[in-house]
């Protein structure tokens, strides 16, 4: 039985937003796989705080509504425990590059076979217009007015520099490369990162910017790291480049689950082993 | 009582602890009662380090003043220790110690060198040397080394030859009794923990956390669990709540600075409702503070950390047996309640080592998680006449598991409604309603000593061994909340019965337990406190408790 996989929950988003593009994306590629014959009972969405994270109680499929900045901690959590499951994470700019960036890199260092969306609409929406880590230089929001004094940094290199296994940049107004790049993401076995541009409707609508701007990857080698890593600086974030959209690189490797199974032993036989361990402590 | 005390002490990297695991394994062949005390500064080579076993023919649970011997692997060990024991016996290295007055010396590299052993195996030199001064049948040293000693022929072998060439100066006999387990209280808790259905174990280094990890880590595969290092403390506790999502019955452990960290998880955890247990083993703050040193100054931090108000149950055991039974049971109750649960401890319990008989642990009840039927739509917060929502995991058939760390709905769907809102809180108020009447069945109050003395000493957590042995000098009643929330008001009257006078004995600066007690309306008549890092020994806390003794 296909589910119907918007819940009756009132939109919150504002008019124009970049948010609807993704969650749009997500539903049409859920619907997808179900029709491909994988249970969506076995997908499970991690969101963290923000505009972005109210696709948790947009989407109805089992969800993690979890805290600022540590989607990935409770979605490796889940992954370890039972790797059968899809996890996909939904994280902002400010969640993923700010608050946990830490999380981010250790990630991609440990290739965790999750799907990680990044909502990058390079500003705090819901806390009503501050700079992220890749608003540009001089950005202007409401705790710096006179703009911010330090550059943004470039998500794909880092991601590169921390192992990530596959690394996209995606733009909400490119609908159809957009499903296609997470499609792939989450097909990949290993941790998949996926930084897609979406404007913020209220603090930083950059939509003629981006539309200026945008171009496709064509006749790129993305299982050449040197390759990828010229093109992921193509653009930094900050100065009025071209901007590269598609699979800057891809490898295949084994996950963190491939390299932690999974143990397990009875009841009776840990309550056997405990006693042995009493007993060869005499 | 008999009982005898040795030290043995050298320098940060000489495996004073193994030496002093198989001097206690001597004496519990010898039909002893056990307890080691380690000491060492947070560093890893050259400083001192010693191990301070007491043996006797009672159960205890701490060191005292008083030592027989002294193990000396270095001068240092007889300049910091000898003052504190002059009468004490000596087995000292010759090669690093000069003369000594009252005992013998061996040389650790004559024999080393003439067995073509590793260096490794001077703390055996040592060991053989002071068995024969303390007049201990070969054979059990031998037994002892062949139980517990990693290539035990040739540490054997370089004992024997030290042993051959002491003499016998203070004998040590045999008292009747059988061999006990001899356990840390961070063994305990792990093997408490598996026995619970533990899945997985998630651990950033802390100490005096550390041992837990790296002992869960070291017999993961033979008790089938998972036990993972994450980068901070943060993950720690976020990977712990994914994992419990998921379904697997998951604990972490930390001390004061690490559980600072995971205070918005432990938050998260309350609001979402997901189990997890957390083992916070206390050592003396605020901040860094003495790393590797006990105290007692995180009650109240345990009792009250994390935004919001939510239950949370937190027990604090005095001695490995009860680490390892209410570790068991913190899980069950965790996954019943889908609340925090705390297994509060210290350095001393943590890293002390105790005779445990593990056929006299008793038993304490199992509680079972609550599942959901499979009854299609499912509502991760169905609000129940006990507040428990039944619980299904995401992969489950049909289950649509939203959890949130918002106010939510029954369904799990963010919600700012005022009436919603109070019915969820009022749904999680339910369950600690529901555990308070529950725990009336567990033992959340221990009496001991004279249970009819009308003065009592109040305590919680490892301090309880002192006030034991003091009680037991005195004629007194020893109060021991294990459960300290939710406090167990009805159980603590109960043992409060006929006290005319109550003396709280804490290892921190401000007596936070008799705070929590005076909010229950129980008067403490005095306090005795101790924030050195040290834990109390008998013989000093016999000294202050008669000094605030009413007439």
């Amino acid at each position: 039985m296909t589910r119907n996989l918007i819940t009756p929950v009132q939109n919150t988003w504002c008019p124009g937003c970049g948010n609807f593009a993704i969650q749009h994306t997500l539903k049409e590629i859920l619907s997808g796989l179900e029709n491909e014959g994988h249970s969506l009972d076995n997908v499970v969405l991690v969101s963290g705080i923000g505009c972005h994270a109210k696709i948790a109680d947009y989407l109805n499929i089992n969800s993690v509504y979890a805290i600022h900045g540590r989607t990935i901690p409770v979605a490796t959590g889940i992954k370890l425990a039972n790797p059968r499951l899809t996890v996909i994470c939904c994280a902002g700019d400010g969640d993923a590059y700010a608050e946990g960036l830490d999380h981010l890199i250790f990630a991609a260092k440990r290739n965790i076979d999750i799907t990680m969306i990044i909502h990058n609409n390079r500003v705090y929406g819901l806390t009503t217009g501050q700079y992220t880590p890749t608003s540009p230089l001089g950005f202007r929001g409401k705790s710096t007015p006179a703009g911010t004094t330090e550059y943004p940094f470039n998500p794909l290199e880092l991601m590169l520099a921390s192992g990530a296994t596959y690394i996209a940049r995606g733009y909400t107004r490119k609908m159809p490369q957009l499903a296609e790049l997470i499609r792939q993401g989450i097909m990949h076995k290993g941790f998949a990162f996926i930084d897609v541009l979406q404007i913020c409707a209220s603090f930083f609508n950059m939509t003629e910017y981006y539309g200026q701007r945008v171009y496709d990857l064509t006749d790129h080698n993305a299982g050449d790291f040197a390759v990828a890593c010229a093109k992921a600086r193509e653009w930094d974030y900050n100065r009025d480049t071209p901007i590269p959209l598609g699979v800057f690189y891809e490898q295949s490797l084994p996950t963190f689950n491939d390299r932690n199974p999974l143990r397990d032993l009875s009841a009776d036989e840990r309550i056997h082993r405990i006693h042995d361990f009493f007993e060869a402590s005499k | 009582m008999k009982e005898v005390s040795v030290i043995v002490g050298g320098k940060a990297g000489d495996g004073i602890n193994n030496a002093g695991a198989i001097i206690a394994q001597i004496f519990n062949h010898l039909g002893y009662y056990i307890y080691i005390y380690t000491d060492y500064p947070s560093l890893i080579r050259g400083g001192h380090n010693y191990a301070l076993i007491r043996a006797a023919d009672i159960p205890v649970g701490t060191y005292n003043d008083h030592i027989d011997y002294l193990v000396a692997l270095n001068q240092e060990t007889l300049a910091l220790h000898l003052p504190q024991c002059p009468d004490c016996t000596i087995v000292a290295n010759a090669d690093l110690v000069k003369s000594v007055q009252n005992g013998q010396t061996v040389s650790v590299n004559t024999i080393l060198k003439e067995e073509s052993a590793a260096p490794i195996t001077a703390n055996s030199v040592m060991i053989g040397a002071f068995a024969k001064s303390a007049g201990i049948p070969w054979e059990i040293v031998s037994e002892v080394f062949r139980l517990h000693m990693p290539k035990a022929e040739e540490n054997s072998r370089v004992a024997r030859r030290a042993y051959d060439q002491t003499k016998m100066t203070r004998p040590i006999s045999a008292v009747p009794g059988p061999t006990h387990s001899l356990l840390s209280g961070n063994e305990a808790i792990g093997l408490g923990l598996v026995a619970g259905g533990l899945s997985s174990y998630i651990a950033y280094p802390m100490t005096p956390a550390s041992t837990l990890l790296h002992f869960l880590a070291g017999n993961a595969e033979r008790f089938g669990i998972t036990v993972f290092h994450p980068e901070n403390e943060i993950a720690v506790i976020l990977m712990a709540l994914g994992s419990a999502v998921a379904g697997a019955r998951t604990a972490i452990g930390t001390s004061g600075g690490g559980f600072c960290l995971m205070t918005e998880g432990l938050s998260f955890a309350a609001m979402a409702e997901i189990p997890i247990v957390i083992v916070v083993s206390q050592r003396t703050g605020p901040s860094t503070g003495l790393p590797t040193y006990t105290g007692q100054s995180d009650l109240n931090f345990v009792l009250h950390a994390g935004q919001g108000e939510f239950p949370r149950f937190v027990v604090a055991p005095a001695d490995p047996g009860e680490a390892y039974l209410w570790s068991a049971a913190a899980i069950g109750l965790s996954w019943k309640y889908q609340i925090p649960t705390f297994i509060l401890l210290d350095k001393t319990l943590s890293e002390g080592t105790y005779s445990v008989d593990n056929n006299y642990l008793g038993n304490l009840p199992v509680s079972d998680p609550v599942l959901w039927d499979g009854d299609a739509p499912y509502k991760r917060y169905l609000d129940t006449p006990s507040g428990i929502s039944p619980l299904a995991f995401p992969g489950g058939k049909d289950a649509i598991v939203k959890v949130n760390s918002y106010a939510h709905d029954e369904g799990g769907i963010t919600t700012e409604e005022a009436k919603l809102v109070t019915q969820m809180t009022e749904k999680r108020r339910k369950k600690e309603a529901k555990l308070r009447e529950e725990l009336i069945q567990y033992p959340c109050i221990n009496v001991r000593g004279s249970t009819g003395a009308t003065t009592a000493l109040l305590c919680w957590g490892s301090v309880r061994n002192a006030c034991d042995e003091v009680a037991g000098r005195l004629g007194l009643r020893v109060i021991q909340p294990v459960v300290l929330s939710p406090f167990p008001e009805q159980q603590f009257s109960v043992a409060c019965r006929g006290v005319k006078q109550l003396i709280a004995v804490e290892e921190n600066a401000t007596g936070q337990l008799a705070s929590l007690v005076r909010e229950y309306g129980t008067k403490v008549g005095a306090t005795i406190l101790k924030y050195d890092g040290r834990p109390f020994t008998p013989d000093e806390l016999f000294v202050k408790v008669q000094g605030v003794m009413a007439p």
